[in-house]
Parts: C-alpha cells; sequence; structure tokens
C-alpha cells in the first residue's frame, strides 16, 4: 500500500511538471471550461425562464445537476482522459508489455500513470456550482446534505472510471478504439440534465443501459436532501445504495474483464 | 483525431494540368471542364479513402447524437405547453436539426493541424492546387459515407417519436415538408456546410503560428453550439429573454448554420420574407468567411516559409 501511494506520487509530479511547460494550454482550458458552464446555465435559462421546470426539478437543483456534470467532466480530463489515451497507445506500438512485466499490478498503472492539469478548471467550477446550487435550495447547505451528495459524487466518479476501464480493455481486441470513448462522452452529455426531465424511454436507457442516472442526478437530488429541490419527496437513500450497488458493479466488471482481456493479449511486437 | 492517409495518387493523377492557385505554380486559364473533372476525381478518392473507416464512421455518426438527447429534454418541455413549440413540433425541429448536423460536421481544424504539425502539409504545396480543396473533398466523401448510419439513426427517432409523422392531439396532421421547401433546405443546408467550413479553415490556418490550434477551437465551437439551434429551437428565445438578445443572436451566422435549414422543413411557417433574409445572411457571410480564410491563408503561407518548415 505505502509502495502504491509513493509511486502515485512520484507518477503524478512527473505528469504535473510535464503539463507545465503549456502554461498556455491551462489558460485556454479555463476559459473553454468557464464559456461551457455559462453556455449551460444559458440553455437551463431558456428552459425555466417561462415558468416550465424540467421534470418538476427547481432551478437551484437543475444547476446542482449541471455543477456536478462539470466537476465529472473535469474529473475525466483530468485522470481518465490522458491515461486512456494511453492504453490505446501502447496496445498499439506493444510497448504494453514493459508494464505488463513491472513488479506492480498493471491495472494501476494504466489507471494512474497521467495527471493532467486540463481538467482543473472544470473541477473548480464544477464544484463551486454544487456549494452555490446546495446554498440557494430552501435547506441551505448542512452536512447532511453535502455529505450524501459529496458520497454520490464519489460514485458517480467510481462509475465514470469502471465504465471507461471496460471499453478500455476492449482495446486488446480491437486496437482503434478512441471513437468509441468519443461516442461514449457525447452520451453522457445527457447527465447535464436531470433524468426526469427526460421522456419515458430515454429515462428507462438513460438509468438500465447507461448509468448517466446514477452519475449527475442522483448527487444533485442527495445535496437536495434526497427531493428535487423543494418538490416531489423521494428515497433518496435508496437512490444512493443504488449508485453504490452500480459503482461496485461496475469496478468489479472492470477488474475481472480486464484479467480476461489480458489472457487473450497477444503483444503487438512479438 | 481522425487522420488522414496521404491520397494515393492513382486518383489524382492527371488533375495538376490547371493551376488553381495564384501564388504557387503557373497560372493557366480557369476552365469548367477542368474543375468539374478535378472535382469529380477527388471527391472519388476521398470517399473511397473514407469507406476504408466506415466502422469508425458508424461511431461518428452516433457521436453526433447531442440533437437526439435534446430532443428526448424537449419533448418534454414542449407538452408542458409553457412554450411556443409543442411536442411533436419540437420533436419534428430536433430530428430535422439531426439531419442537418449529419451533413454539416466539420474537422478541418484538427486535419489541418496533424498535417502542419506532421509536415505533411509540404508536399501539397508543391502541388498547383491549393490544399483547401483537399480538405473541402475530404469532408464532402466523409458525408457521403456517412449516409447509411445517418439513415439509421434518422429512422430510429421515428421509433421514438411516431407522433412526428402523424401528429397528435395538439398538432394534428402529417409531417409534410413540401418539395419547395426541402429543395431549400438542401440548399441552405449545404451553404451552411460551406459557411462552416471556411470559418474553421480561417482559423486552422493559425496552425502556422500556434501549432495547437484545435486547443483554441472553442473560441468558434461553443457559440456555434449554443447559438446554432443545436439545442434549443430559436423562436422559443423571445418568450423568455429580451428581444434585443434574439434580434442580435440573428445577425451572427450561428443561427443559420443549424435554425435556419431545419426550420425550413419541420413546420413553423418561416414568411417568403424570413427565408429570403435567411439566405442573404447565410451568402454574405460565406462570402465573407471565404475572403477572411483566403487572406488568412496567404499571410500564414508566409510566415510557414519563414520558418523554413
Amino acid at each position: 500500500m505505502k509502495r502504491y501511494l509513493h509511486t502515485l506520487r512520484i507518477f503524478w509530479s512527473a505528469s504535473v511538471g510535464a503539463e507545465m511547460e503549456y502554461r498556455v494550454n491551462f489558460l485556454i482550458s479555463l476559459f473553454n471550461s468557464a464559456v461551457t458552464l455559462a453556455g449551460g446555465v444559458f440553455l437551463l435559462l431558456v428552459f425555466y425562464g417561462s415558468g416550465y421546470e424540467m421534470g418538476g426539478w427547481s432551478w437551484p437543483a437543475a444547476l446542482a445537476v449541471i455543477g456536478v456534470y462539470t466537476l465529472l467532466d473535469g474529473f475525466q480530463q483530468m485522470l481518465l482522459a490522458p491515461n486512456r489515451t494511453r492504453i490505446t497507445q501502447m496496445v498499439r506500438d506493444g510497448t504494453l508489455d514493459f508494464v505488463l512485466l513491472k513488479p506492480i499490478d498493471a491495472q494501476f498503472w494504466l489507471s494512474l500513470r497521467q495527471l493532467s492539469l486540463w481538467g482543473g478548471p472544470n473541477l473548480i467550477l464544477g464544484a463551486g456550482m454544487v456549494l452555490y446550487a446546495g446554498a440557494s435550495m430552501p435547506a441551505g447547505l448542512t452536512l447532511g446534505n453535502i455529505a450524501p451528495a459529496a458520497a454520490g459524487i464519489v460514485l458517480g466518479m467510481a462509475i465514470l472510471y469502471g465504465l471507461g476501464y471496460i471499453l478500455s480493455s476492449l482495446t486488446i481486441w480491437f486496437v482503434k478504439m478512441e471513437n468509441i470513448t468519443f461516442m461514449m462522452a457525447a452520451l453522457l452529455e445527457a447527465g447535464r440534465y436531470p433524468i426526469p426531465a427526460y421522456s419515458p424511454l430515454y429515462r428507462v436507457f438513460f438509468t438500465f443501459v447507461l448509468p448517466v442516472a446514477f452519475m449527475t442526478t442522483v448527487p444533485a437530488r442527495m445535496l437536495g436532501g434526497g427531493t428535487s429541490g423543494g418538490g416531489t419527496s423521494g428515497g433518496g437513500g435508496g437512490w444512493l445504495l443504488g449508485s453504490l450497488a452500480v459503482a461496485a458493479g461496475l469496478l468489479l466488471v472492470s477488474r475481472l474483464f480486464w484479467l480476461w482481456a489480458l489472457r487473450h493479449y497477444t503483444s503487438a511486437s512479438s | 483525431m481522425k487522420g488522414i492517409k496521404a491520397p494515393r495518387h492513382q486518383g489524382t493523377k492527371g488533375l495538376d494540368i490547371v493551376a488553381h492557385n495564384e501564388t504557387l505554380g503557373p497560372s493557366v486559364p480557369w476552365s469548367l471542364g477542368a474543375f468539374l473533372s478535378k472535382s469529380r476525381a477527388f471527391l472519388v478518392t476521398y470517399y473511397a479513402m473514407m469507406v476504408e473507416y466506415r466502422a469508425e464512421i458508424v461511431l461518428w455518426a452516433i457521436a453526433t447524437c447531442l440533437p437526439l438527447i435534446m430532443m428526448g429534454v424537449w419533448a418534454e418541455a414542449g407538452a408542458s405547453g409553457h412554450f411556443s413549440v409543442n411536442r411533436v413540433q419540437v420533436v419534428r425541429y430536433f430530428i430535422a436539426v439531426f439531419f442537418v448536423r449529419q451533413f454539416t460536421v466539420v474537422w478541418v481544424i484538427h486535419d489541418f493541424e496533424w498535417h502542419v504539425v506532421s509536415g505533411r502539409l509540404s508536399p501539397f504545396l508543391l502541388q498547383p492546387i491549393d490544399p483547401a480543396w483537399r480538405f473541402y473533398f475530404a469532408h464532402l466523401g466523409e458525408q457521403l459515407a456517412r449516409i447509411p448510419a445517418a439513415a439509421v439513426l434518422f429512422v430510429l427517432c421515428f421509433f421514438l417519436y411516431p407522433e412526428a409523422l402523424w401528429g397528435d392531439a395538439q398538432q394534428s396532421g402529417w409531417w409534410k415538408p413540401g418539395v419547395v421547401n426541402v429543395l431549400l433546405m438542401l440548399a441552405a443546408l449545404h451553404l451552411s456546410f460551406i459557411l462552416r467550413f471556411w470559418m474553421d479553415y480561417a482559423m486552422s490556418v493559425g496552425a502556422f503560428w500556434f501549432e495547437r490550434i484545435s486547443a483554441a477551437h472553442g473560441l468558434i465551437y461553443l457559440p456555434y453550439l449554443f447559438l446554432s439551434g443545436m439545442v434549443f429551437p430559436l423562436q422559443v428565445l423571445p418568450d423568455v429573454l429580451p428581444g434585443w438578445v434574439y434580434r442580435l443572436v440573428m445577425w451572427t451566422p450561428f443561427p443559420y448554420m443549424m435554425w435556419f435549414p431545419a426550420e425550413l422543413v419541420s413546420g413553423q411557417s418561416l414568411s417568403a420574407g424570413q427565408i429570403a433574409w435567411g439566405f442573404a445572411m447565410l451568402g454574405g457571410w460565406c462570402v465573407a468567411m471565404y475572403g477572411l480564410s483566403r487572406w488568412a491563408w496567404r499571410v500564414g503561407l508566409k510566415h510557414y516559409s519563414a520558418m523554413g518548415a
């Protein structure tokens, strides 16, 4: 365990050091994140400006959803995307062999080797938006709301990671995978709005097929004390348990699937 | 991002007789026959190249599903009666947006950047045809290759919302856009592609100065995303925001890239005057962006040579 933490520190300081060479990129990414968030809020204004409430969700609750989405997007840009790109590259030119030979768990290495600061602005803006949304809810910001919301966000990150890693494992068979991850990112855009705002078929798809509901809608619901922001009261705890089950299931599947995929790995260089 | 392999030369052999570029190569008078035969050869070559990547193109078509996601949100919003559009109208609108989106996807900035950074642009500069046309025809080839996947998703929309075809209680009657409107939509759609292409090309040329220009693509992509009508039908804007916002947006090129072509067929009544105005805006912005990108290209090319690459 200690060895892993130590290794992680070396990994991350090395990748942050490398990123500092491109400081302008950070400014550009800050600009992009800010404009994207502003655009998202602008679109919510279009929906709420006429008095319509998306799926019965109040204005602060909808802001919380977009905040959680931005935060998860930041997490994805910071940790998931850079490592995912690298796996694809390594399978293609056979350098995955070197990782498999290292005296450290390969999934650990492949999931955490890179850390990119590009996601930073989204993380900060998203967290800020979540706090602002929580403060404007009738219940206000209390520890009783923030703790379950934070738990929901962490579970959302786990779900996102699990899904992403399963897709990355597919690289072993189908070398070219960038487009699949691109497609996933496009589908995850659905998480910008509370899932009850969608038509019934969409709700089923985004809950049971692609669990977007557990990534952004559930944490936002927890922030409102298990309700959609003062509207209908629902079984908040049940949703969080659902997130836990989905996250645990996906993490387990991603691990087993990876080990299984490795048995089919025939190095590109040999 | 998608990389385009160097074109196979059997496809373009014999095309280099007529120069198309003022700055490079000998100048030979322009002729329609040569233009058509060059266009045809380019289109055939790039179509063949794109078909090699057909599995990826299916995924690319799915990746442009944002209008379908928005359809799911707007169908509910339209049914609520809070907006000036009802459920069937808004579903028809997003089906049209999805269609328009399939034929107006522009990725020249990533491709151009890759050509500059990897040095592959240089051999193209030696040929007596402007490289812009290669990128242009690569896009057209990709649009053709996209048709099967797009068609499947297009049909899927009607399975999700069959009412879009025959209407419901709020909006009775079949969806019958009319031949003239469909033709006008196709024209507007292609003009919209031309406008987006040259707009992005003008920015791509920035790669001559800043190698990673695609990082700054958000500067034009984000306003396009939010103001083109891809995420909401623009006619609801006056319902919720002050009128000057709507008028201001209508002077930018963005509404004509998506909202205008989609609106031509989705059943809302655009008056003849509004249609003429839309085409005038499209045409005007196309000319402006073409001029800007040609000017940027000329200036940029000098800079590129100065680097000695």
